[in-house]
């Protein structure tokens, strides 16, 4: 492997690190925050990949289009969805166990699945990058890198940065993380504890979705492509540490370096190689590299 | 277990082995599935239900069994079912022994994710690998025979060695459960931290626990790559995984009938959305109808189906029932 080749692929296990991470955080928030485990929180993904294809000629109709017209207008749907999941389904999970949880998400995966096939169908869809973004850098003599992927890493550089910003130096942060350690107590202040629910939800799946959106134009469109990642992000989170951001940042990155440098250098077990990784890890902390605090 | 359980569970078999006599060969091939999920959910309902460790990666077990069944047997010749058997299991207990080892370090929810990712690592070796023959999967040379007494190819034999089997399997934990073992699988279901002050080590109770479950997994996948004659990637796949957590909760979790039961109404709830007379080509989107009735589910029965005589009853007799009932039917 040459140094270009080498440079390629770090940048490649970066990006997908990055990605995995917006999808894994939602994941985690979900969790360590309101102590559901969201086994959906793949579809969101995949409906995000899919709003990026199906919603772009709706936009380009009406607002006279463009990616990101249409990246904004995904994410005030997700917003929206997210909301109304959380009033409809979630709100009534808090109190069970973790098991009635899995159920109920993994019925809310059925019928996102089969409600996609019926409005957008089975085949497998590619979405074109916006034509700003199409272009591909030079790297080394023969070699060149997309512009897109650059993209892609930089929106996830911002989002974590800013996750990180709203949550330490909010006040609405500052509500979600004492909302996460004693419940009652936030509610007896006088702090509106169903609604920050709702929003760190209605987040959870605007990140999710988000993600979705922008890997669309790379890793196509494709049924069942929420499940993949859904699993991929659960070892994150456990790699991480279930509730701790930082962790899953990490683990992210991690995750995405196994997973790329895997499939060059032993395409046989490239699949396997991330749970080896899990399990070593736990072997050594069995908590995860973070333990939310 | 209580009288009426034991009840139940003798019906039970004497309707499963009536079922030659009045269904065809249709209804044959589709109770005998059934009695394999049936055999698998007890698998995970003495982990789920009795030792309060939910497994979310069962389906390994299920498919490492019916993989070794396929890969150990000869190309020519029918085995025997004397070592056939007991070396698909033991493969599922060896990598439920490996799993358990592992994953029981962590707790709860990790504990869920956990047991998950390790069954995908064993779904990506088969699938990815040239020792698992790949997504297509592979076909089963001859099945296992008993001497000259029973032969595994007529679907009768097969109905009643399936039969057998999960009457073993229904008596086998019923006595487990009963037993000094059994009582401390349920105090670690119920306050671990009280066991351990109270001098149990509950580590090496739980992966013998889990070594038996996956145990009980892999004879289910032995029985089901016999009954089907090809093993495919698929039956290690996290969707038959959380299938098999559906059926052992839908059923009622805590209750080794609620497996059966809970085997039963998932199959045939899968059978009735599927089912092409009923819903034309709609039956396409069968997943649709099974994830709404298992939210509803979620939504309406809490405690499954084995609660339901009883709460009809308590809405009939008023409250008066309640108490009794309560007491009878150990918090899960």
């Amino acid at each position: 492997m040459d140094l270009a080749t080498f440079l390629i692929q770090c940048l490649n296990a970066l990006q997908y690190g990055l990605l995995l991470f917006l999808v894994a955080s939602g994941l985690t928030l979900i969790f360590g925050i309101m102590g559901v485990i969201n086994l959906a929180h793949g579809s969101f993904y995949m409906i995000g990949a899919y709003m990026a294809y199906a919603l772009a000629p709706i936009v380009g109709a009406t607002f006279g289009g463009g990616f990101f017209a249409t990246l904004l207008v995904g994410l005030v749907l997700s917003v929206l969805l997210g909301y109304v999941l959380e009033w409809a389904f979630f709100s009534f999970l808090y109190d069970r166990e973790h098991l009635q949880q899995v159920l109920m998400t993994y019925g809310l995966i059925l019928v996102f699945e089969e409600l996609r096939s019926l409005l957008v169908g089975d085949e497998v869809h590619g979405v074109a990058p916006p034509e700003v973004l199409s272009g591909a850098l030079p790297l080394g003599g023969l070699m060149t890198y997309p512009v897109y992927r650059l993209f892609i890493s930089g929106v996830c550089l911002v989002v974590a940065i800013g996750m990180y910003l709203v949550f330490t130096r909010t006040r609405l942060g500052m509500m979600i993380r004492a909302g996460s350690t004693n419940r009652e107590m936030v509610q007896s202040l006088g702090i509106d504890i169903r609604f920050l629910y709702r929003v760190v939800f209605a987040g959870g799946v605007a990140l999710a979705v988000l993600a979705g959106m922008i890997a669309a134009p790379v890793s196509s469109v494709y049924p069942g492509m929420g499940n993949t990642v859904l699993i991929v992000c659960f070892v994150v989170a456990v790699i991480g540490g279930i509730g701790s951001i930082r962790g899953a940042l990490l683990a992210a990155v991690l995750v995405g370096a196994v997973d790329t440098f895997g499939n060059v250098l032993l395409p046989q077990a490239a699949g396997v190689l991330i749970y080896v990784l899990m399990a070593l890890i736990l072997l050594w902390k069995p908590q995860g590299l973070f333990r939310a605090g | 277990m209580d009288r009426s359980g034991a009840l139940f569970a003798v019906l039970a078999f004497l309707a499963l082995a009536a079922v030659p006599a009045v269904a065809g060969s249709f209804g044959v091939d589709l109770v005998t599935k059934i009695m394999i999920y049936a055999i698998f959910a007890l698998s995970l309902e003495l982990l789920a239900g009795s030792t309060g460790l939910v497994c979310f990666g069962q389906a390994a077990f299920f498919g490492i069994g019916a993989y070794a069944t396929v890969l150990l047997s000869p190309q020519h010749g029918p085995p025997s079912l004397v070592w056939m058997l007991p070396a698909s299991v033991l493969c599922a207990a060896a990598y439920a022994l490996i799993v358990g080892a592992l994953s029981l370090r962590t707790k709860g929810a990790y504990f869920i994710m956990v047991t998950l990712a390790f069954a995908q690592m064993a779904y990506y070796v088969v699938h990815d690998t040239p020792l698992g023959g790949g997504t297509d999967g592979i076909y089963l040379a001859t099945k296992p025979v008993l001497g000259p007494w029973l032969d595994l190819n007529k679907p009768l034999a097969f109905l009643g060695f399936t039969l057998g089997c999960q009457a073993a399997v229904f008596v086998f934990l019923a006595l487990l459960l009963r037993s000094r073992f059994g009582r401390a699988l349920a105090g670690i279901r119920v306050n671990e931290q009280r066991m351990r002050a109270s001098g149990f080590s509950t580590y090496p109770y739980k992966l013998a626990a889990f070594v038996i479950s996956g145990a009980i997994a892999g004879l289910a996948g032995f029985l089901f790559a016999v009954k089907d004659g090809f093993v495919t990637p698929e039956l290690l796949s996290w969707h038959l995984s959380a299938a098999v957590l559906v059926m052992v909760i839908l059923g009622g979790l805590g209750h080794l009938r609620g497996a059966l039961i809970g085997a039963f109404a998932f199959a045939l709830l899968q059978e009735f959305f599927q089912s092409e007379a009923i819903f034309g080509a709609f039956a396409r989107h069968w997943h649709l109808g099974l994830g709404l009735t298992v939210i509803a589910c979620v939504a309406l029965l809490p405690h499954g189906l084995v609660q339901v005589p009883g709460q009809l009853r308590e809405r009939l007799l008023g409250r008066a029932q309640r108490s009794a009932t309560e007491m009878r039917n150990e918090p899960l």
